[in-house]
């Protein structure tokens, strides 16, 4: 086996694969931080190029990459100490803030802008020591289903590259399905770590709200927003999600209690006796037929396996689109006031000058896109005087009826199972000039954002060649439970399949060699130093 | 009830401190049209007897010493302002005229 065929092979691995590689000593962390940058190099850039990445980082992921391997040939103590996952590379979706690397959540307001601080979830990544590859392209602020939105171009879907990755973390799954990092961070407000994992054949996980310090992702929606694990594999999701959770003194909305029994939860494959609902207003109309094939066979599986599975009823899920298209954007436009050109960001000084008044106006006009000015406006309109007691009042008393819906159904089963998303990954362009129907993608995962359940997305087949998602939902504080049917039916899936859903994904081309000569990334990169 | 006009956005639009040209006045307008119409029935599924719900999980007042902790320099949280000056961010005029 030559040297290339080698680093191909290594980054195919799942993470704890190459977390029990690092720590026999087989491979080093230094070549398997080099072996993504090299695949980073190799696919992600140039015209046909994946683009999941914003802003790589080899200087620093080596860095760190050295220093585990120094700890651990050292020995001693100090490498005993090693955290199971240290030096293992991840990459971080760029609405989550880092010291030494540019943030800017997708925006021209913040091209170029340097976080003075780290997120506590960055924190825990440099105290676990996994080098960190670069940040990961999203919808502006996170607004948005496709990744169309990032004011620095698109993200390809790695599995036909006309196509959307999702959104609004499509950077973190497209570089996890591309095999350019194998763990990386997300944050689900609606649905954005699991609809881009449906639609990339990739796992991606949305933790019981407060499960995970959100000190240092830029907020979108505070009631809403979600850090969250994206991987290949349910055990490497539940391995990160461990890694990232617990008590954060400076998110004060976080769990006191940790939860814990993630990993092991997820390596127990069994289902007997597990009581599964079928949400019967998470399917039907609006579904694609190939979805909802998959979806069948999914829960197929899981009853040959010794789920008891029924169907449950949560009449007001109806509802639950339109009360999250009044509070999400009602919080946003609260929670981007703080961009106005005086503190941090990008400052328009109109033409003709001006008060700080029309600069901030002329800002926020040029600083915000399309969808991040409709958002601010729709939620300015939802909290208007007049408007407040009938729109934003009524959708956060459907947030009532909707957590009393799962609460009863959570009285009769275990967790509840339902497609990820209505349909398999779009074409790009296809929706960007129809909001309502790119708002639509999130209408299975919506409902979890609003009750602040836990909810993960599994890879369930194929559907015309796309990756097909099955999502589980668990109550409150049931990550464990959640992690452990989604293991189940991956691991019986895959047994089918005689092999990860990934295999079957196109090998991507090096569009190093296709790149025209003087097109290079520099284009790209939005900010600070360049790849 | 959802009717919103070309004049409401313009409205919406100065409280959000967003500068709108007429022609994207003119495609927010009709597009926040068709949001509204879609999200309106919201306001007709709940009765008085159901209470709001604003956050997720139930949460009390978080409480501690009152003792600075870890905080960014002067100089840090200067660093990336548009305009800097004597230690302090600078602003344009915040009254028209001198």
């Amino acid at each position: 086996m030559n040297a290339t065929t080698e680093s191909t092979e290594l980054i195919r691995l799942t993470a704890l694969q190459m977390a029990e590689k690092l720590r026999t000593g087989e491979i080093t962390s230094v070549e398997l931080t080099q072996a993504h940058l090299d695949r980073i190099a190799a696919v992600d850039g140039g015209e046909r190029g994946i683009h999941a990445f914003l802003h790589v980082n080899p200087e620093e992921a080596l860095a760190v990459a050295a220093e585990v391997d120094a700890i651990r040939a050292a020995g001693g103590a100090e490498a005993e100490a090693l955290h199971p996952l240290a030096g293992v590379p991840v990459a971080v979706k760029d609405n989550i803030v880092t010291i030494g690397q540019p943030t800017t959540a997708g925006s021209r307001m913040l091209e170029g802008w340097m976080s003075p601080y780290d997120a506590t979830v960055v924190t825990k990544l440099r105290r676990a020591r996994l080098p960190i590859l670069g940040k990961t392209n999203l919808d502006e602020f996170a607004m948005g289903g496709s990744t169309e939105h990032s004011a620095f171009g698109n993200t390809r879907n790695p599995w036909d590259l006309d196509r959307i990755p999702g959104g609004s973390g499509g950077g973190s799954a497209a570089a996890v399905a591309a095999f350019m990092a194998p763990l990386a961070l997300g944050s689900d407000t609606g649905g954005s770590i699991r609809q881009p994992g449906a639609v990339t054949g990739t796992v991606g996980a949305k933790p019981t709200y407060g499960g995970v310090s959100r000190y240092g992702v830029i907020a979108m929606a505070s009631s809403l927003d979600q850090i969250g694990p994206v991987a290949r594999t349910v055990q490497d999701a539940a391995a990160l999600q461990e890694l990232l959770g617990g008590h954060d003194a400076k998110d004060s909305t976080s769990l006191t209690e940790p939860l814990e029994g993630l990993l092991t939860a997820a390596r127990q494959h069994d289902v007997t006796g597990l009581r599964i609902g079928i949400v019967s207003e998470l399917r039907g109309e609006g579904y694609q037929e190939g979805v909802l094939e998959r979806f069948r066979e999914a829960v197929t599986i899981l009853q040959d396996a010794g789920a008891e599975v029924v169907e449950v009823s949560c009449p007001h899920l109806k509802y639950a689109l339109g009360a999250y298209y009044l509070i999400m954007p009602s919080e946003a436009s609260s929670n981007l006031a703080k961009f106005d050109g005086v503190r941090y960001g990008n400052r328009v000084v109109p033409d003709e000058g001006g008060t700080i008044e029309q600069v901030m106006g002329a800002t926020r006009a040029a600083g915000f896109g399309e969808e991040v000015k409709r958002r601010i406006i729709l939620g300015t309109y939802a909290l208007s005087a007049g408007y407040y007691d009938a729109y934003y009042g009524s959708a956060q008393k459907i947030r009532t009826l909707v957590q009393r819906d799962f609460d009863e159904a959570f009285s009769k089963v275990d967790v509840l199972i339902s497609p990820t998303s209505p349909t398999t990954a779009f074409g790009l362009g296809e929706k960007i000039d129809d909001p309502l129907a790119m708002y639509l993608n999130d209408v299975a995962t919506i409902p979890a954002n609003l009750a602040g359940i836990p909810g993960i997305s599994v890879p369930g087949g194929l559907a015309e060649g796309l990756p097909v998602g099955v999502q589980f939902l668990a109550p409150v504080r049931g990550d464990a439970v959640m992690y452990r049917a989604a293991a189940a039916l991956e691991s019986r899936l895959e047994q089918a399949w005689g092999a990860q859903l990934w295999t079957q994904a196109p090998d991507l081309d090096d569009t190093r060699s296709t790149q025209p000569a003087g097109v290079g990334t520099a284009d790209r990169t939005a900010g600070g130093e360049n790849r | 009830m959802s009717a919103i006009t070309r004049e409401d956005v313009a409205h919406l639009a100065r409280l959000a401190h967003i500068r709108m040209d007429e022609q994207e006045l003119d495609k927010m307008s009709g597009e926040l049209a068709v949001i509204m119409d879609a999200v309106a029935a919201v306001s007709e599924v709940a009765g008085d007897d159901v209470p709001p719900t604003s956050h997720p999980i139930p949460l009390t007042n978080v409480f501690r010493e009152d003792e600075p902790g870890e905080m960014l320099s002067q100089e840090q949280a200067l660093a990336m302002a548009p305009e800097a000056e004597d230690g302090q961010f600078r602003v344009p005029a915040i009254l028209e005229g001198e």
